[in-house]
């Protein structure tokens, strides 16, 4: 069936799971074996790299709001999709872009912006409420819980078909992302030169909207539609922390994405946790780490110390 | 539910809604929650802080799942997750405008939180073995099943926000309009900031029960950002959010008792095309169809004033 109604198979088999021991390539090994690992690192991997860089550019932009929206009508669509009888996905992909336009077509002005998607995400919010109403009342019980799987994720129960669709979708994203990156970078960062230098500002917003939109909805198939933040945000805060040069911080947000799923993957073999609270819990301890670290850095640096002198 | 059908006599429609205990209790939970939201909310839409609201709401999943893993009342859990969030978005991203770090930006503090309440919702969800229908009910609320006891814990939640938002409503409204002006005539903007986060975190843990994590949202930013675009007086605003939050929550309602579907999409859709008209009559208006009127607006009524002109 669709990706977003398997259920994990996790659950079938956690009973024959192998234990968890100190020989850290032999309890790699042994979780590779598994099908469904291999599935979810695989489309882990695509959606952690991807996730990393668009979040970095959705910082940026300041468009986390809309992001978030995003990842809320992704649900909407995913669920009305399944009621007409299509693929969740095909839903999730279809609201989300038509969505973006929408938003990216408001232009640049914060406070209206933050309105119109507030008050856009609201009624997408009612209608799932009317949808989810629908689904529960007529599918099996079965089913019931498509609701929760959308919002939360289920990485573990994808099948290999969707997890090479999701790596191939993924892929694209990356190239157009890398292609636009250099003019994207100029007009999100200086957008009246860019528009003075002739640069399509309008356009490429837009163009980052769809971006952004077909990331989340690829996203909720790892960590949900309520958990994409886990890994298009954070990881950008941190790097953007880190580093002040896009192209590094670029590179170091979507490598942090990266290491928190595979983290996050392998902890929720060996544990009986959901991914997507070690996902998002990584997450956030790498990001106060980090904001720990540079607070005790500066205030090193500010008072004059005998091993900086003697530096 | 369905009774007797609806009919077209409004009036015996409405008697014949009433005469249940659970629409009474519906009706009653909904309006308090819906005048808090519609007055909370004008604040919010005005100083921006959609995301921070939303974020809100969606740590309540959090805190409410917590509730249950450890046996307590899911309004405590609501108002401990809520009042640490509002501390933890304050605290994070306070720090007034982007340093070149990148730091200090609200919404990356609000979006790392965000991440981290809905995970840590889900563990409790998992832990405390909720069904389904449970995560259903907090992120939907269940407004046709509240209890007298409910009602009582709201309406206490509410009173209390209400009577925090009269008295810091003045300068929260000066510091919300321009905090630079105001920072400088010493009203204390950072505080007030900090004020005004827990008050929308007590606003949302009051309306979870009733309109779900999801849809308290529909109530704070809608009703607000309709009477915004209708009014620009402060006073008038606050009146006109919260009389149209109170209205399309009766308004769902009712149609949700003659309907099979549930009431937050109705009342989600009533707000939705409330906004929508109040758009298209603000177009009208500047377009010169309805014949213009000089008002005057909030940021010239001073002006006016000062020179000793009366407001037309």
């Amino acid at each position: 069936m669709q990706p977003i109604l398997t259920v994990p198979k996790s659950l079938a088999i956690a009973a024959t799971l192998p234990p968890f021991t100190w020989n850290l390539v032999g309890d790699v090994q042994a979780m590779l074996r598994y099908d469904f690992m291999r599935n979810a690192f695989l489309c882990g991997t695509m959606v952690a790299v991807v996730a990393g860089l668009v979040g970095y550019f959705v910082l940026l932009r300041r468009l986390a709001f809309a992001g978030d929206a995003l990842s809320h009508f992704a649900f909407t669509g995913a669920l009305g999709a399944v009621l007409v009888g299509l693929s969740p996905l095909a839903g999730a992909f279809g609201l989300t872009v038509l969505v973006a336009l929408v938003i990216g077509g408001l232009g640049e002005r914060a406070r209206a912006r933050d309105v119109v998607v507030g008050t856009l995400l609201a009624w997408t919010l009612g209608i799932g409420v009317l949808l989810l109403s629908i689904y529960t009342t007529t599918a099996s019980a079965t089913n019931s819980a498509l609701g929760v799987k959308v919002l939360f994720g289920s990485i573990l129960g994808i099948q290999a078909q969707q997890a090479l669709l999701a790596a191939a979708v993924a892929a694209a994203v990356v190239v157009v992302l890398l292609l636009i990156a250099r003019p994207l970078l100029f007009v999100s960062l200086d957008p009246d030169v860019a528009a003075a230098r002739g640069l399509p500002v309008r356009l490429l917003g837009a163009a980052f909207m769809v971006l952004l939109a077909v990331t989340v909805a690829e996203a909720t198939q790892v960590v949900g539609a309520l958990l994409i933040f886990a890994l298009l945000i954070t990881p950008a805060a941190i790097a953007q922390r880190v580093s002040v040069r896009p192209y590094r911080a670029m590179l170091l947000a979507a490598m942090l994405a990266l290491a928190i799923t595979w983290i996050g993957l392998t902890l929720a073999f060996y544990t009986s946790y959901p991914v997507s609270f070690l996902i998002s819990a990584l997450a956030f301890l790498a990001f106060i780490a980090v904001i720990l670290g540079q607070r005790t850095a500066s205030w090193r640096l500010r008072r004059p110390s005998p091993a900086l002198a003697v530096a | 539910m369905l009774d007797s059908g609806f009919s077209w006599n409004l009036v015996a429609d409405a008697q014949d809604m009433l005469r249940f205990p659970f629409m009474q209790h519906a009706l009653l939970a909904g309006t308090i929650v819906a005048l808090v939201a519609g007055l909370v909310g004008y604040f919010m839409v005005l100083r921006g802080e959609s995301f921070a609201g939303h974020t809100l709401a969606n740590v309540g999943f959090a805190g409410a799942a917590g509730a249950v893993l450890v046996g307590v009342a899911p309004v405590a859990g609501l108002l401990v997750t809520g009042v640490l969030a509002a501390l933890g978005i304050a605290a994070l991203g306070g720090r007034g405008a982007g340093d070149a770090q990148g730091g200090g930006r609200t919404d990356i503090a609000i979006g790392t939180l965000l991440a981290l309440a809905l995970g840590l919702g889900l563990l409790f969800e998992r832990l405390a073995s909720v069904q389904a229908g449970g995560v259903y009910a907090v992120l939907f609320g269940l407004v046709l099943a509240v209890t007298n006891q409910d009602i009582v814990t709201i309406a206490a939640t509410a009173a209390v926000t209400l009577v925090v938002v009269t008295l810091i409503g003045r300068p929260l409204l000066f510091a919300s309009l321009d905090p630079d002006v105001a920072a400088a005539r010493g009203v204390p903007v950072r505080l007030l900031t900090y004020v005004f986060l827990i008050v929308l975190a007590f606003a949302v843990a009051e309306a979870v029960q009733v309109v779900g994590v999801l849809l308290i949202f529909a109530l704070l930013v809608t009703p607000a950002a309709t009477a915004l675009q209708l009014t620009a007086r402060p006073a008038r605003a606050l009146a006109l959010s919260a009389a149209l939050a109170v209205a399309v929550t009766w308004l769902g309602l009712a149609v949700a008792y003659y309907t099979p579907y549930p009431a937050g999409f109705f009342i989600t859709t009533f707000a939705f095309a409330a906004y929508l008209l109040a758009r298209a009559w603000r177009l009208l208006a500047r377009r010169g169809v309805r014949p213009a009127r000089r008002r005057p607006s909030w940021h010239t009524a001073g002006e006016t004033a000062r020179q000793g002109v009366t407001p037309a």
